[in-house]
């Protein structure tokens, strides 16, 4: 072989960069992610895998229905009504960001900013505990 | 145009092949033996491939002279285009690999009928397209790490963040996948229509830019169609590189065909044209200074029991034979 001094550490960066997920991922246990399940309620809006794979684009449509249409009851599959609110009816049963959106969000990198304007838990009318 | 069809119906069957097996119960096969089975090839052959070029004697030094050779100290040396140091060679290797200098230098022939000839212009737009698309893919490969990595390293969100910084929908559109769709899809019409590209080009050319296409619209369909059981995938992702390996249920058929088709790409590399990646660092027209006045480049094949013979070595040895025949000599008997 030719050039070794430069070929061979050349390979082994290569090979750190390739089998670095490897090196790294050798030894952790099975992925699980635990959400807190809410205390007060049993049914969500959607099913709960229509839930995990779609909820962003419920979000999405709520918000158009609400800011842009004006509509602001949204009636699910089993004919049941909801407020279409991120703040009151999600986070009304889901009270704890970090204990349930942030444990999937983080879990895949996923930085969604619907915080950067709705709160995390729903006001407290004045005088209420 | 026989090369094209071939390609698009390997990829089309490949990526069928995985759709319909990963339903038909054969999860196994797409999600845990076909990838370590991909990773075992394209490291081995990657390998392999680079200790066969590093192995090749190079004859001669054939460095690319782009530019004014190293000469008399008042003649300005392009130092970047005919390096004569190491380190003006390193400089050009970095342009190259990092900025694709010698595409930026692509010329077209024109017909310039106002001027009543033809001639050459600038044509950039293959490096346009090509440096669009090989860091749009690197990009997107270093935001998948997002799936291998437990806990996600903070330069992988923060690449995230800055690629889907538009915030257009949910989930967010990434920047890197209309640029490496727009990329690829460009180099990909280029060789279709362009004659003197098209004249030239086989399966094994149109072959990687079909799969690679597929790579990413498979992608694409996941993220922001199909919406994909992302946790799902990423416990299938740990396993694999935690070597405790699990198929999870609820994951959808069209990630089982994009992970196919990255395994076919990881396990085709090392024996296709994409080994470009490993050879940019050993093109000798690219990683060997002009110094050949200054410094003697010995071919590795000589034998060096053959020592050089000199023309004042031969002159002492044919002397009275050329003084005979009437040859000068520099030396009188």
């Amino acid at each position: 072989m030719y050039n070794g001094k430069y070929i061979i550490p050349g390979l082994i960066i290569f090979l750190a960069l390739v089998l670095f997920p490897f090196i790294k991922g050798a030894g952790l246990g099975p992925l699980k992610v635990e959400t807190e399940k809410p205390k007060n309620s049993k049914e969500c809006v959607l099913k709960t895998e229509k839930m995990r794979d779609v909820h962003m684009v419920l979000l999405n449509e709520w918000r158009d229905d609400v800011i842009r249409n004006g509509k602001r009851v949204y009636t699910n599959e089993s004919g049941k009504q909801f407020n279409m609110s991120l703040t009151n009816t999600c986070m009304g049963c889901h009270e704890n960001k970090d204990k349930f959106c942030d444990k999937c969000h983080v879990e895949v990198g996923v930085n969604p900013y619907c915080w950067n304007c709705h709160n995390t838990s729903p006001l407290k009318k004045e005088g209420e505990k | 145009m026989a090369g094209l069809v071939t390609a698009f119906l390997a990829v089309v069957a490949l990526a069928a092949v995985a759709a319909l097996g990963a339903g038909a119960g054969m999860a196994n096969v797409f999600g845990i033996a076909v990838p370590y089975v991909a990773v075992a090839i394209f490291v081995a052959g990657f390998i392999k491939k680079v200790i066969g070029w590093a192995s090749t004697p190079q004859p001669f030094s054939i460095a690319t002279t782009g530019g004014q050779q190293q000469s008399l100290p008042w003649i300005k040396q392009s130092k970047f285009d005919n390096p004569s140091t190491p380190f003006q060679t390193v400089v050009r290797m970095a342009l190259e690999v990092l900025c694709f200098r010698s595409l930026f230098r692509n010329t077209k022939l024109d017909n310039r009928a106002s001027e009543g000839r033809v001639g050459y212009g600038s044509d950039k737009s293959l490096w346009l397209f090509s440096l669009m698309f090989h860091y749009s893919f690197l990009i997107v490969l270093f935001r998948h790490m997002r799936f291998f990595l437990e806990p996600v390293p903070m330069v992988v969100t923060g690449v995230e963040f800055v690629d889907s910084i538009l915030q257009i929908a949910a989930p967010t559109l990434y920047l890197t996948d209309v640029f490496f769709v727009v990329g690829v899809s460009f180099l990909l019409a280029r060789r279709i229509w362009d004659p003197k590209v098209s004249y030239i080009s086989l399966v094994s050319d149109y072959f990687p830019l079909f799969l690679i296409l597929a790579i990413a619209l498979s992608g694409i369909y996941m993220r922001y169609f199909a919406k994909v059981d992302v946790i799902a995938i990423k416990q299938l992702a740990i396993g694999l590189v935690s070597f405790k390996p699990v198929i999870p249920p609820n994951i959808d058929w069209s990630f089982y065909m994009h992970f196919f088709l990255v395994c076919v790409l990881w396990a085709y590399f090392p024996f296709s044209k994409l080994m470009h990646l490993g050879g940019v660092f050993l093109s000798p027209t690219r990683n060997l200074p002009n110094n050949t006045r200054m410094v003697r480049y010995i071919n590795p094949w000589n034998d060096p029991s053959i020592k050089p013979h000199s023309y004042a070595d031969y002159e002492d040895d044919f002397r009275e034979k050329m003084i005979e025949a009437g040859l000068p000599v520099d030396k009188e008997a």
